[in-house]
């Protein structure tokens, strides 16, 4: 094995020193007289050879960083437009404790086209009477949770996740509560500013 | 250093499987009767251009859409918002330019040197062919952004093929898919620019360089182009090293042109603008002014049979001109022929910018063009609205809108999508319609199937009322 291991690496095939030389001879016209063959350990070709490889190498490099940017020019853009979305005057959340479900439209940068799409959020009275805004969709899988009016709780439709009317999670598969929205007041009305979370994990991790 | 790295192990291991020595030599080592010199770097600064069309073509299309609805948003996209964006395609547009340039030297060279005499007829007719699918490149790529010239221009290019005898209006046909310009003409462009002409132009580069090298360099034109008696002397180092100088001088000059001079995009093809006045690239004046002399009848002789007869001569010079004399001025018919149609070309085209220049009306109208063209420069980036259609469509009836509400206020949306236009949870509604009739969808949103329960769809708990009003909604979703 070792033997033959040998034989394919080596050269088995007749000693033929100077393959080059004899090519030259052939030549299909016009021979190299060998006073004008400038030899292969000459200093001069050596040295082109490695002035002309440097310099492809540098013409290709320069010309690749515009490639390369240009290339990777998606990757610097932020797709989501996190502007603020109005949901109403707040009043129209307080003098209930049942969860508003509102549609919001949201404005994402798909390359060379806007993409509008409609995502529907809950506006929320907590304990202590302040606003808040969770995203419907559900952190296990990402269907829409519904709010169960009779049950006064929220449940995911697709796998039963349970949640309690501020998202907190009672029962099933989703691994945390529901996501709360970032949101503010201004001149009496309540603004949310929509963002996609990652599910399945069991902390909240923004997606971009 | 060859020498060095061909004793290497792994190299003699590489050239027992690949014969890579060989080619080396075989691509280095050619003679060249009389020396290297600066007059033999167009060819290889032809292939340099190609390399750099392709690398920069290829880019372009990493962003382009062959669509007449999308095509010049993507161009717009690519000139104004994509990092480097304008430069590269400046680099293809400006290289499309280099690209005819130096083909018109090189053909023009082989010409005047008589490089195409002993042996070389079919060398020179794979010649021809790449000089004709460059042009047909050219023209291909024209049309691609879209915008305001490309459309009219190539409306104008593709009426000169209607003009062929016979089968004109079925060329016309065919270039076009269909009798008008649209969406199917820049398919067919897109086709044509980036697979067919390139594919062919492939085999071609690869037969010309293989012919080539078969006849061997026909060396100065005091050189007998079928067994050279000068001093030859090897392709590598001395004539590698001129292609490389003048291959980073062309490639920087475009480079350098690009960066400093963008090449811009006009507004949107309109294509019920009667007033726009459409100019070819420059390459194409002066033959764009050619076709201005030859109207109605006539038309033929100057479209179709003058062109004809100049290509055939074209084709046939290597076997009509067959004495071995390369000297342009022991050529006194070759070299005047060359230098009349040289003059015909440049006078042409300076007749057509000429012309331009002095009647006023024309001379208002491309300057408002050239204004329309600096606005929408100007104007930033505006991206497509896209949304779910529904949002963008006919207002929903009444009962509609209210199902949608009780779409929504139940998480249908949740998986079903906006809209219905489904997601990867369930499956989309439009057209749900033409499934179940009104008893068949309350039947079946009381009692799912199997399939549907297995899909993890629930039974509809609702009121008849919102029902109705629910599956009138459906039925709004084609």
């Amino acid at each position: 094995m070792q033997d033959n291991l040998k034989e394919m690496t080596e050269d088995v095939l007749p000693a033929n020193p100077d393959r080059s030389a004899t090519h030259t001879m052939n030549a299909p016209h016009g021979d190299v007289h060998p006073a004008h063959y400038v030899g292969p350990h000459s200093g001069r070709r050596k040295f082109l050879g490695w002035f002309l490889g440097a310099g492809t190498l540098s013409v290709a490099g320069v010309l690749s960083i515009p490639l390369i940017r240009y290339a990777l020019d998606p990757l610097t853009r932020t797709t989501t437009q996190t502007d603020w979305t109005d949901l109403g005057p707040e009043s129209d959340f307080t003098e209930t404790s049942i969860p508003q479900k509102r549609t919001i439209s949201i404005t994402q940068m798909d390359g060379w086209r806007k993409v509008i799409s409609e995502k529907p959020v809950y506006v929320v009275k907590k304990a202590d009477g302040k606003l808040t805004v969770m995203t419907s969709v559900c952190p296990h899988l990402g269907c829409s949770v519904k709010w169960v009016d009779g049950d006064n709780h929220f449940k995911c439709p697709c796998h039963n996740g349970i949640f309690t009317p501020t998202g907190t999670l009672v029962s099933g598969p989703p691994p945390r509560n529901m996501d709360e929205l970032e949101s503010r007041i201004v001149d009496g009305h309540i603004q949310v500013r929509y963002q996609s979370f990652r599910q399945l994990v069991t902390a909240k991790e923004v997606l971009a | 250093m060859r020498h060095e790295l061909q004793n290497t192990r792994f190299m003699r291991w590489l050239d027992q499987r690949t014969g890579i020595w060989h080619m080396t030599h075989e691509a280095l080592d050619e003679p060249i009767p009389g020396g290297a010199r600066w007059a033999y770097v167009f060819g290889s600064g032809l292939l340099y251009i190609l390399l750099s069309q392709i690398v920069t073509g290829v880019f372009l299309a990493m962003y382009y859409v062959a669509s007449a609805d999308h095509a010049h948003t993507t161009v717009e996209y690519i000139t104004k918002q994509v990092t480097a964006g304008s430069f590269i395609r400046s680099l293809h547009m400006y290289g499309s330019s280099a690209m005819v340039v130096t083909l018109l030297v090189h053909l023009g060279q082989t010409y005047f040197f008589g490089s195409y005499k002993g042996r070389r007829e079919i060398l020179w007719m794979s010649g021809l062919i790449l000089f004709s699918l460059v042009i047909g490149m050219a023209f291909t790529g024209y049309l691609l952004p879209w915008d305001q010239k490309a459309y009219f221009a190539t409306a104008v290019g593709t009426n000169i093929a209607g003009e062929v005898p016979l089968i004109g209006d079925w060329l016309k046909a065919l270039m076009r898919g269909g009798t008008e310009m649209g969406t199917l003409t820049l398919s067919r462009f897109f086709v044509a620019h980036v697979f067919l002409i390139p594919g062919t132009i492939f085999l071609f580069v690869g037969t010309h360089i293989y012919l080539f090298r078969k006849a061997g360099s026909a060396g100065p034109i005091n050189e007998d182009p079928i067994t050279p008696k000068q001093k030859p002397e090897q392709f590598y180092p001395k004539q590698v090293l001129m292609d490389f100088v003048f291959a980073t001088i062309l490639i920087g000059t475009l480079g350098l042109l690009s960066y400093l001079s963008p090449v811009e995009l006009g507004p949107k093809a309109n294509p019920s603008d009667t007033q726009f006045l459409p100019r070819p690239e420059w390459y194409y004046l002066p033959i764009f002014q050619w076709l201005k002399y030859w109207a109605g009848a006539w038309a033929v002789i100057g479209i179709v049979v003058i062109p004809g007869v100049v290509a055939a001569l074209l084709v046939a010079l290597p076997f009509m001109d067959r004495k071995l004399e390369r000297r342009p001025w022991k050529r006194p018919v070759a070299s005047f022929s060359f230098a009349i149609v040289l003059c015909g070309l440049i006078f042409l085209g300076w007749q057509s910018g000429h012309e331009d220049s002095t009647d006023p009306a024309v001379a208002k109208q491309l300057v408002k063009q050239t204004e329309e063209t600096e606005t929408f420069m100007n104007t930033k980036f505006q991206p497509e609205m896209m949304g779910s259609p529904l949002l963008i469509a006919a207002p929903l009836s009444p009962e509609a809108a209210k199902g949608k509400k009780v779409f929504v206020d139940n998480s249908c949306d949740g998986c079903h999508g906006d809209n219905g236009q489904g997601t990867e949870n369930g499956p989309k509604l439009i057209g749900v319609s033409l499934k179940f009739d009104h008893d068949e969808m309350v039947k079946v949103l009381h009692n799912p199937t199997k399939k549907m329960r297995d899909g993890n769809m629930d039974p509809v708990d609702i009121s008849d009322e919102d029902m109705n009003l629910l599956i009138s909604y459906l039925n709004s979703l084609k």
